[in-house]
């Protein structure tokens, strides 16, 4: 029998060490490269102005932006935004500065939210580029403030018993944690796009 | 493999568990296709269910993806290995309870996942949106019937085997590794740019290591006994085997090219993906080269069809997977539809073609009852087939429009805009693989229907063949 085709041969190597090499050469060995999380979670520091009206503190705030994420993860919002801006493509001129490394190294991004499609645009630098307003009105009725857009209306986290509906503590999750998204680039940030209507939120520390 | 001219059973076979096993898979087909195609309405403003939490397009996305993997081809994957392996090895499987066991604890769990994404707790892990708290039962599960298996293969390793045993083997020991890795180390153990590239691996393994390898068997064990013929070539087979074994499993990172993973990982892993073409010729020359001896029986057997239809899809979607990793369209293309496009011809126009020219095969035999309409067939052949390549050319000519647009610097709104009359298309194509699909169902349902009637003992193999010359 040739020696090739013996059962351990098989089961040695194509079943394990090929699989196990390559998770320690293209998984571990970059995930360890790439990873540094700080102590405390690298969760922000500090409540931005405009959320301080409800948040009374930082414990506060930053379970808001856990809740955020949650429902950005259970309405599968990152099926159709993406979270990473690429050096191509004129993309940093579209969306803001491009993506590094280190930036995703905080409890928000565990698990990753990437992406791989974008039938909406990208979000990482969404924070300041439109405001708390608009962006409750968007997520109640996309096509309010984008026409001709196919995202699908939140509306299950409005109160529609009132007019206009009022948004639930969901719904402000979700726009704390969009406006918390590239919050920490500084520059970089301005694009084609919203150079005139850009109002950014005053800078950290 | 039997050459019996009647279709006689053999007692080493579950052929409970397989019927099992099959007949899930016909119940979510149906669900997959329905899901898709709701999906899809929701990108030409006619979605039917606005407004309701519970049926989120986003939600009914995760069903959709989930339910081809887990619900769809695994059931139909479990239902053939657990045919093909006894007969080949000869020795039987560790215990059919343990196998009824695995059955009703795998599709309670794929209930569970269905009713819990839509209730708002699925997992953020691309083809791995089983919510988080059913993934260590799912890991067990998948042992569970994986060394249920394996017993039969270890029971026979003294005799040299057949190519396909060592493609499901792979997969066996592959899947629950995979699995373990891409649900819980980025879920709970690497952030950011560290839990992507292990994201990455789990999206690609799935299909690479899961799905490509047991499918491959399927058709290398099913192919040479539809044709009555060997297989044109059993080395070019086993360097198809070790292809894929070296070079598969290092394609992840091409999921997150220009991202922030290094750029050494994404790098190997275009090659190895490039490399991927060994693998691809090898299996789609071999299938090839096997039908040319008799493209008579091609024409007239319903399964020979399905086959070759999804050998081409095979070599299409693989000689377009070498050339989308490359960076030069990475720019373009990434983000885009035609990635969706890739992803359909795949797992429909590949696998699941594969699948129905195995059900097509094996369903009559199980039942010992002839397929019930070759006029229903037909349909479910050439719906699907037309079907899928409309929504392959569109998708992926969809994708180029946003991508060229998105370089442009036009307004995002502009790409959304124009990309509408191409997922009109998407959606029309979508209605034709469900008409297949209800086409199919019906089939098998009457099939079995059919079955319960008394009849002879033995049905001779040549009315078991879906056979389109006749009807």
């Amino acid at each position: 029998m040739n020696r090739l085709e013996r059962f351990s041969t098989i089961f040695l190597v194509a079943g394990f060490c090929f699989f196990i090499m390559s998770v320690l050469a293209l998984g571990i060995a970059p995930a360890l490269m790439t990873s540094g999380m700080p102590e405390d979670g690298g969760m922000p520091k500090e409540i931005p102005p405009e959320f301080q009206v409800y948040y009374k503190d930082l414990d506060e705030y930053h379970e808001a932006l856990f809740l955020g994420r949650d429902i950005y993860i259970k309405e599968a919002c990152w099926h159709c935004h993406s979270q990473y801006v690429r050096p191509v493509g004129g993309e940093s001129m579209y969306y803001g500065a491009v993506s590094t490394p280190g930036e995703y190294e905080n409890l928000l991004n565990r698990p990753q939210l990437f992406g791989t499609r974008r039938v909406g645009p990208d979000l990482t630098r969404e924070a300041g580029k439109r405001s708390n307003d608009w962006q409750i009105a968007h997520l109640y009725d996309p096509r309010s403030t984008s026409p001709g857009s196919v995202m699908p209306g939140y509306t299950w986290y409005f109160d529609e018993s009132t007019n206009p509906p009022t948004p639930k503590k969901e719904a402000i999750a979700v726009v704390a944690y969009l406006q918390q998204l590239g919050s920490w680039v500084k520059d970089g940030r301005r694009t084609v796009h919203d150079l005139n209507e850009i109002t950014l939120p005053p800078a950290q520390e | 493999m039997s050459t019996d001219t009647t279709n006689t059973k053999n007692p080493l076979v579950p052929y409970g568990l397989v019927k099992a096993h099959m007949c899930v898979s016909f119940a979510v087909i149906l669900l997959v296709v329905l899901a898709g195609l709701g999906y899809s309405m929701q990108f030409i403003d006619l979605y039917p269910l606005k407004d309701i939490a519970f049926f989120s397009p986003g939600r009914v996305r995760m069903v959709h993806t989930q339910a081809v993997a887990y619900g769809w081809l695994a059931n139909i994957f479990f239902a053939i290995v657990l045919y093909m392996i006894p007969k080949l090895t000869n020795k039987p499987i560790l215990s059919e309870k343990l196998g009824w066991f695995v059955f009703w604890f795998y599709n309670t769990l794929i209930v569970l996942t269905v009713v819990l994404i839509l209730a708002g707790y699925g997992q953020a892990q691309e083809w791995g949106e089983t919510p988080k708290i059913l993934d260590p039962f799912i890991a067990v599960a998948v042992v569970l019937y994986v060394v249920n298996v394996v017993t039969s293969i270890w029971r026979g390793r003294h005799e040299p085997y057949y190519v396909t045993i060592w493609y499901v083997l792979a997969a066996l020991i592959w899947t629950p590794l995979v699995y373990v890795m891409g649900n819980f180390l980025p879920e709970y153990f690497f952030a950011g740019t560290g839990g992507a590239t292990i994201s990455s691996m789990y999206i690609h393994d799935l299909v690479g290591l899961f799905v490509t390898p047991i499918g491959t068997g399927m058709i290398y064990y099913l192919l040479p006994v539809l044709m009555r013929k060997p297989l044109f070539s059993h080395s070019l087979s086993l360097i198809g085997f070790w292809g894929l074994a070296f070079f598969y499993p290092m394609n992840s990172v091409h999921h997150y090219l220009y991202s922030p993973i290094p750029m050494w990982a994404q790098y190997a892993s275009i090659i190895a993906s490039v490399g991927v073409h060994v693998v691809v010729y090898t299996v789609v020359f071999n299938v090839i080269a096997t039908m040319a001896s008799d493209w008579k029986k091609v024409t007239s057997n319903v399964s020979l069809q399905f086959f070759l239809v999804g050998a081409l899809s095979y070599l299409v979607t693989c000689i377009q997977c070498a050339v989308q990793v490359t960076l030069t369209f990475q720019e373009i293309i990434h983000f885009t539809d035609w990635v969706v496009g890739h992803s359909h011809l795949v797992l429909f126009g590949t696998f699941s073609f594969w699948a129905f020219a195995w059900i097509y095969y094996l369903f009559p035999r199980l039942l010992n009852t002839p397929i019930y309409s070759a006029s229903l067939t037909r349909w479910h052949f050439w719906l699907s087939f037309i079907g899928i390549v409309v929504m392959d050319i569109d998708l992926l000519a969809g994708g180029l429009v946003q991508g060229f647009m998105w370089k442009s610097l036009a307004p995002f709104i502009d790409s959304v805009v124009a990309s509408k009359p191409f997922w009109w298309v998407r959606t029309l194509s979508g209605v034709a693989i469900l008409a297949g699909t209800v086409c199919f169902v019906i089939n098998m349902l009457m099939t079995w229907r059919q079955s319960r009637l008394p009849a002879d003992a033995t049905v001779a193999n040549d009315i078991l063949d879906a056979d389109l010359a006749k009807g």
